[in-house]
């Protein structure tokens, strides 16, 4: 095939280009959709309850994830600092996950019983209280609003389509698990099952 | 990976990899063999050399090839070949990690067969204990230990759960759950100020005398069990001395009231799951060393 005939025919050069650059993807990513490492999750892990969900919601919502990761590379430096390496199959029910790429802050994929809720309360309404150098925003509002549980079913109902297994218990349990709790309430139950499945001395 | 999978990623980078070659050798012109040939384009007037890629253009290509088929021959790539050196990313931490165990193996050995009361002031134990304290302790009792509001003070020689290096260690190793329950169902709006007033004329401070002597029975009747008698607490239960004036969740008569009405529950994580004996005991050795 002649170079010219390939630059004079657009329709040809487009599935050139498609072929040619869809190679990495065939290579790099098609192969997890069916790695057991990928998709099947660590020993103990469940489905978010529906009150560690909404906190997770909320996390999102205050965009946590901009500032904290939640992936604990394999490098002693880090594992020193948090604890276990981050494996795949502890966010098999993560959609979407929350893995992150800036540190603002520290990561916070192993942060779960690592301080008290009594702490996580006191930093999150103000974090100078507790921490007096952190520049993190503080988020008094949680501690007044109350979880919106009008939603929470579906959120329980959409996850177990792409693939959570969500009971039907718990999604006719959702909003009432969640009925009158304060986002506070809902955020520091999150925060505090994070990561707590692989715990390693360091 | 299962063998189909470590088949088509094999078969695809094996393509990929002849495919690039094959555009690069096939479409590589050695020389120009007219100088005066054009590519035919021409746009108002400009035309185009028809020369040959440069051989260090070339030859850069050709090198980011070799290195590939160098890079998947020593490090995992194709499918399930581990590469010939063996690399994974989780055996290199482990080396790491095992590496650095041995190298502090002899010091941690060293210390561990100390005592805390030894150890407590050896200015190294000093400058590690402030590293781990800085990762570990900081965020709840402050880069200085002095503590803040609901979470103790660990320089003041005042112990809620004792003080000796044993109880100090067994705070760590266990973590503690305070549970001093709420008083407000049992003392009523009345009983709370009564009990606060004696509280505060416990530690010397000017108080109600009619409402303190109410405040004593109730103290006697309720609080006694936990904080003893005479209010000097129980390290045993972590119920903490009410009468050397230092109040975890504050002193004003507003705060104790709160405290009575609502309890407290205050928790310290336990780190014998994260951290390791040798640590558990230099950190120790470093709390108790705040105290002298």
């Amino acid at each position: 095939m002649k170079h010219e005939t390939v630059e004079k025919n657009v329709g040809l050069m487009i599935i050139l280009v498609i072929v040619a650059i869809s190679f990495g993807t065939l290579v790099e990513l098609v192969p997890l959709f069916f790695d057991k490492q990928v998709n099947e999750p660590i020993a103990g892990l469940k489905p978010l309850p529906a009150l560690e969900l909404e906190g997770r919601d909320i996390y999102i919502r205050e965009g946590c994830n901009t500032c904290h990761s939640q992936m604990i590379r394999p490098l002693r430096a880090e594992t020193e600092r948090y604890g276990h390496y981050s494996v795949a199959g502890e966010f098999v029910y993560d959609h979407p996950f929350l893995w992150g790429s800036k540190r603002t802050g520290p990561d916070l994929a192993r942060v779960g019983q690592r301080y008290s809720d009594d702490w996580h309360r006191a930093h999150l309404y103000n974090p100078r209280d507790v921490v007096p150098e952190s520049n993190m925003p503080a988020f008094p509002w949680l501690f007044d609003d109350e979880v919106d549980s009008s939603r929470t079913a579906d959120k329980l109902a959409a996850l177990r389509m792409v693939g959570v297994p969500y009971t039907d218990e718990d999604i006719a349990g959702a909003a009432q698990a969640v009925e009158g709790k304060k986002e506070i309430d809902a955020l520091v139950a999150y925060l505090q099952q994070l990561g707590t499945l692989l715990r390693t001395k360091r | 990976m299962t063998s189909f999978w470590s088949g088509w990623v094999i078969v695809l980078t094996a393509i990929t990899l002849i495919l690039t070659t094959w555009v690069l050798v096939a479409n590589r012109k050695r020389e120009r063999r007219d100088s005066e040939r054009t590519t035919g384009h021409v746009y108002d007037g400009i035309e185009e050399f028809d020369n040959p890629l440069p051989a260090w253009w070339f030859w850069m290509f050709a090198l980011t090839i070799i290195w590939g088929v160098g890079y998947l021959v020593v490090y995992p790539g194709m499918g399930n070949f581990p590469g010939v050196l063996g690399w994974t990313q989780v055996n290199q931490h482990d080396r790491e990690v095992a590496a650095a165990d041995e190298q502090y193996r002899a010091m941690r050995d060293r210390y561990l067969a100390l005592s805390i009361e030894e150890i407590a002031v050896d200015p190294a134990v000093r400058k590690m204990g402030a590293r781990m304290f800085g990762n570990n302790c900081a965020q709840c009792h402050g880069g200085d230990a002095r503590g803040s509001y609901g979470f103790p003070n660990l320089t003041d020689n005042d112990w809620i759960y004792g003080g000796t290096p044993d109880a100090i260690k067994a705070t760590l190793v266990n973590g503690r759950q305070a549970a001093m329950p709420a008083w407000e169902g049992i003392l009523g709006d009345k009983g709370i100020t009564e009990v606060t007033q004696y509280l505060l004329a416990l530690n010397g401070r000017t108080a109600d005398s009619a409402q303190a002597s109410e405040g004593e029975k109730h103290f006697a009747a309720y609080c006694a069990a936990c904080h003893a008698a005479d209010g000097t607490g129980n390290p045993m239960l972590g119920s903490p001395n009410l009468t050397n004036g230092i109040w975890l969740y504050g002193g004003s008569a507003e705060q104790i009231a709160h405290t009575l009405r609502v309890g407290r529950n205050g928790v310290m994580p336990a780190f014998s799951e994260t951290l390791s004996e040798d640590k558990i005991h230099i950190l120790t050795a470093y709390v108790y060393g705040l105290n002298k």
